[in-house]
Parts: C-alpha cells; sequence; structure tokens
C-alpha cells in the first residue's frame, strides 16, 4: 500500500515531460498504478514546464501532485516555488550547475547532480534530465535494467531507437554519481 | 497490465471514435482540445476516413449535420468557447433528431475566459446550450480509460435514441495520461432507415429538416422528443457511488472533482469521518434515484464543482431539498485541492453532528 507522487520542474525544452513519462511508464511496467498530468498552460510556452506523475500500488484519485515525495527541480524558478510544498522526509533532486543556491529544508533529503555539465562533458547535451532520472531510479530503488529497457522501448519513438543508447548512458552516469 | 497503454485523454477519445466506426470527424483547433483534432489528422486519411480542419467551429458543427443526415457516425469536438459558437447547429440536429458525438473538454469562462480546466458549461451541457425544447445525453468521464468507454457509448446511445450525446470533459482529463485498455467490444451499428442515402427510386424521400411551420405538428414532434427522453431517462442513468452504504456525508462531484474528492472521502474516512461519494456518469439524464436513497442516512451533501455551483441544483432538486446541500468551489481554471474538500467534510461533520 504505498504511493509516490512525483513532481517534474525546469524549462520547456528540458525534457521533463519525457522524464514524467518514463516514470509512468515504467511503474505501469512494474504492474503500478499511474498518471501523468502535464501543465499546458501558457507557461509551456516558452517558460516553466512542470508535471505530475503518480504511481501507487491503489488507483489513482487526484492525478494533481501538489505536496510531492519526490521534487525534481531543473532550474532556479522550480527549486523557489516548489520546496516548501514538498512533504517532510522526501527527496528533492537539483541539477546543480543551473542551480547555484542550496535547499534550504532541513527535513528532506537532497541530490544536487550537476547533471547539466555531466551531460555536456558526456556529449550528452540533451539528456540531463535522464542523468537525474539515473540518480532518482538508483535512490529510489528501481533501477531495474529489464523494466528500464522495456520503458525506454514506450518512451523512444522506434524511428528514433538509435537514442536508446544514449539513453542508457545518461541513466548510468546518473545512478553512478 | 501489460495490454494497457499510457495515452492523453483526448487521444484516448480520439482512438475510441475510430474504433467505434466514425470516419468523420470536423473541428477547428483550440486549447486544451486539440490533441483530439491532432490525432484525427493523423490517423483518418490512413484508413480512408476523412478528417476536415473547417473555417469556423460553425462550419463544422454544420458539417456534422451534413454525415449525420446521411446516417454515418460522426463527431466534432472543441473547448468552451467553441462549443457556443456551436450552439446553433447543435439546436437544428436537436430538431432534426439527427446522432453524433461532441466533445467539450472545457476551460474557464465565460467568454474566451482562460485555458485552464473548468466545469463550467454544466448548465449549457444539460439545459440544452442552443434554443429551444431539446436535451443532449451528457457523459462525464472521470479517468482516461472512461474517455475511451464512454466515447464508444455515446456513440451507441446516439445512434439508439437518434440525438446528440455529449462527452462533457474538462482540461485535466483532456490533457493527463493514465494506463488505458483499447480492446473494446463494439456493437454492429443500428440500421437507419431515416436517412438521406438516395432513394435509388424505389422508397419515397426521407426528409432531414428542423423547420416546421404548422404549430399543431411543432408540437407533436416536441411531445414526440420527449417521450423519447423520458424513455432515457428511466434506461440510461449511470452514476458510481463510493463508500455510500453507511455514509452520513455524501459528496456529489464528476470528473476530475471526483477525482479530487475521492482523495478526500478516504482522508475523512482515516479520521473516522463517514464520507461517501456519489459520481454522476450521466449528467443528463441526471442520477436522482441514488441521493433519493442517500437522504435517508446522509446528513449533509457537499457538492464539489470547478464552477460557482452549477451541479448544486440538480443535486438538490434529486434529493427534494431533504438534507442541506453545501458547495465547495473553485472557478475560472483552479480546481478544488483534497485538503479543501476534506474541510469542508470536516465542517460538515461538526455542525451535523455526524461521526
Amino acid at each position: 500500500m504505498s504511493t509516490t507522487q512525483f513532481l517534474f520542474a525546469g524549462f520547456g525544452g528540458q525534457g521533463i515531460l519525457f522524464s514524467g513519462k518514463f516514470t509512468a511508464y515504467k511503474g505501469l511496467i512494474d504492474g503500478k498504478h499511474v498518471s501523468w498530468l502535464p501543465s499546458y498552460g501558457p507557461e509551456m510556452r516558452g517558460g516553466t514546464a512542470n508535471c505530475s506523475v503518480i504511481i501507487s500500488d491503489d488507483p489513482v484519485g487526484s492525478p494533481i501532485v501538489s505536496h510531492p515525495d519526490v521534487l525534481i527541480a531543473m532550474n532556479l524558478p522550480s527549486l523557489d516555488r516548489y520546496e516548501d510544498a514538498v512533504v517532510p522526509g522526501g527527496i528533492i533532486f537539483v541539477d546543480s550547475s543551473l542551480i547555484e543556491r542550496k535547499v534550504k529544508r532541513t527535513d528532506v533529503t537532497v541530490k544536487y547532480i550537476p547533471a547539466t555539465q555531466l551531460a555536456s562533458d558526456n556529449g550528452l547535451t540533451t539528456l540531463a534530465n535522464m542523468i537525474i532520472m539515473g540518480s532518482i531510479l538508483k535512490e529510489t530503488g528501481g533501477y531495474d535494467e529489464a523494466s528500464i529497457d522495456a520503458a525506454l522501448a514506450k518512451v523512444v519513438s522506434a524511428r528514433h531507437a538509435d537514442l536508446l543508447q544514449y539513453n542508457k548512458k545518461a541513466l548510468s552516469i546518473g545512478a553512478e554519481y | 497490465m501489460a495490454d494497457k497503454v499510457l495515452m492523453k485523454g483526448n487521444e484516448a477519445i480520439a482512438e475510441a471514435a475510430i474504433t467505434a466506426g466514425c470516419r468523420f470527424y470536423f473541428g477547428y483547433p483550440i486549447t486544451p482540445q486539440t490533441e483530439i483534432a491532432a490525432y484525427m489528422a493523423k490517423r483518418m486519411p490512413k484508413i480512408g476516413g476523412t478528417f476536415l480542419q473547417a473555417e469556423s467551429e460553425i462550419a463544422a458543427i454544420n458539417m456534422v449535420y451534413g454525415v449525420a443526415s446521411a446516417g454515418k457516425r460522426v463527431m466534432t469536438s472543441s473547448s468552451s468557447p467553441g462549443i457556443s459558437l456551436k450552439g446553433e447547429g447543435i439546436s437544428y440536429m436537436a430538431g432534426s433528431d439527427l446522432p453524433g458525438l461532441i466533445v467539450n473538454v472545457q476551460r474557464g469562462g465565460p467568454g474566451l475566459g482562460g485555458i485552464q480546466p473548468s466545469q463550467s458549461d454544466y448548465f449549457q451541457a444539460t439545459r440544452g446550450g442552443g434554443h429551444g425544447d431539446y436535451h443532449l445525453i451528457v457523459l462525464a468521464p472521470a479517468s482516461v480509460q472512461e474517455m475511451a468507454d464512454l466515447t464508444i457509448k455515446g456513440f451507441e446511445l446516439a445512434d439508439k435514441y437518434r440525438m446528440m450525446t455529449m462527452i462533457l470533459a474538462d482540461g485535466t482529463m483532456g490533457q493527463m495520461m493514465e494506463p488505458v485498455s483499447l480492446d473494446f467490444d463494439i456493437k454492429p451499428e443500428p440500421e437507419k432507415p431515416w436517412a438521406t442515402t438516395g432513394t435509388q427510386m424505389k422508397r419515397p424521400h426521407n426528409i432531414i429538416n428542423s423547420l416546421s411551420l404548422v404549430p399543431e405538428e411543432l408540437e407533436q414532434q416536441n411531445f414526440r422528443r420527449y417521450e423519447k427522453y423520458a424513455e432515457i431517462e428511466k434506461n440510461e442513468v449511470m452514476y458510481e457511488e463510493y463508500m455510500m452504504d453507511d455514509a452520513q456525508i455524501a459528496i456529489a462531484a464528476f470528473g476530475i472533482a471526483a477525482r479530487v474528492s475521492k482523495n478526500a472521502v478516504n482522508e475523512a474516512r482515516s479520521k473516522g469521518i463517514k464520507a461517501g461519494m456519489i459520481r454522476p456518469i450521466t449528467l443528463w439524464p441526471f442520477p436522482k434515484e441514488p441521493f433519493m436513497k442517500a437522504a435517508e442516512h446522509v446528513k449533509q451533501f457537499i457538492s464539489v464543482e470547478l464552477s460557482m455551483g452549477q451541479m448544486i441544483e440538480d443535486v438538490q432538486l434529486a434529493e427534494q431539498c431533504r438534507r442541506p446541500v453545501t458547495l465547495c468551489k473553485r472557478a475560472g481554471g483552479m480546481i478544488p485541492s483534497p485538503e479543501m474538500v476534506l474541510a469542508a467534510i470536516e465542517e460538515a461533520a461538526e455542525n451535523g453532528g455526524a461521526l
């Protein structure tokens, strides 16, 4: 009987919705109930983007995440906006190459990952999101190759199958950081 | 759950419509339902169907009128301001007894309003929207699976009763993704001997028309239509009851409001408050009976809505004001939080001594 509520937040173009979709598909493949809800307002047109993902053993009630167990902040406005909303004991993943400040909360676990820098250093410029995802999977106990492969196959379209290897590389960089 | 795919609610509607045999879609883009049109644009040409982006919503609904007259399954979709534009055509279709599916993925209003989710077209959907005495069958999905299932049901009901069905969704239902099974059991389409498909010189002309200048005849048409509506009210009501057996406080909510309220009911139960929920799935015909029955043991009803309070009137009519009905609302594109609904339940529990 457990439910994990994720909130992914950052700029449009950072793969926020993609990360959420990967998480939801992985949950589905793992036999969980899942929901995925994007922001679709004016902010997604060139500003901040966020999406709510819920993975649960029970049917999902409200698909809206207002108090995440896991916050992924990929830019400063997102950390500013959602830091206080995280449940006590929750986890915040911070892209520390883009967010210079530290998390103020002392009742949550924080993982600082210089994801954008790591992506750039490894020739994976657009995959900072999946580097953080590698860390999320490791920290939340879901780094299982088989279900990762299955979920990637769902979210990376067949026509971009050549990108699978880069996604997997990004995940492993994040998991090992 | 391996056979399920993740889909947006809007995409689930489009896929289900195609599966139901709909080969004609006419629309005009508007947030938050544009994915329906996009999906149709991609799929229809591949299966010999017609996708047409009309020059306006008014043009689109009149194209729906045309295809419906010819007896084929047809649909259009829009969001609130676009549905208002279609109002004239919807009334004409009602006056001509034409079947078809209209999807309204609601956004905040009035006017152009905003693009965030809303339920403030409840009156428009359940009371008409266009002019004249008529009803639409109005279905309110509360999950992506229901977006698909009720689309299929919508086509079936439309054909069965020769009238329009509306899917009344909202921005959240349209945009969210959930696992959905696309394994549908499709019944064969009924014959439509009334359709204007050409006489081949073998039968009298079929006439599709909403103009009737003899008042005695027009009155009879209205009477016949309302006999049909009475039959629908008897046969087609759908609702879900959640923890209602011993409930002392009952939420009334549909769509996204019901999803949010479910969390609040669970939370209230964990605090020992006997809360439950009645979720209308058909908004017209409105499920009166479960409310009347609940009034036996419920101390208070709470209507949870993304509007200034519209369905609350149907709740009051349904339970004939035997118990108080309060309103828990957000408007303009805002959504009540589970905490807000829980607070309303707790207040009701304190006031009504329902513990």
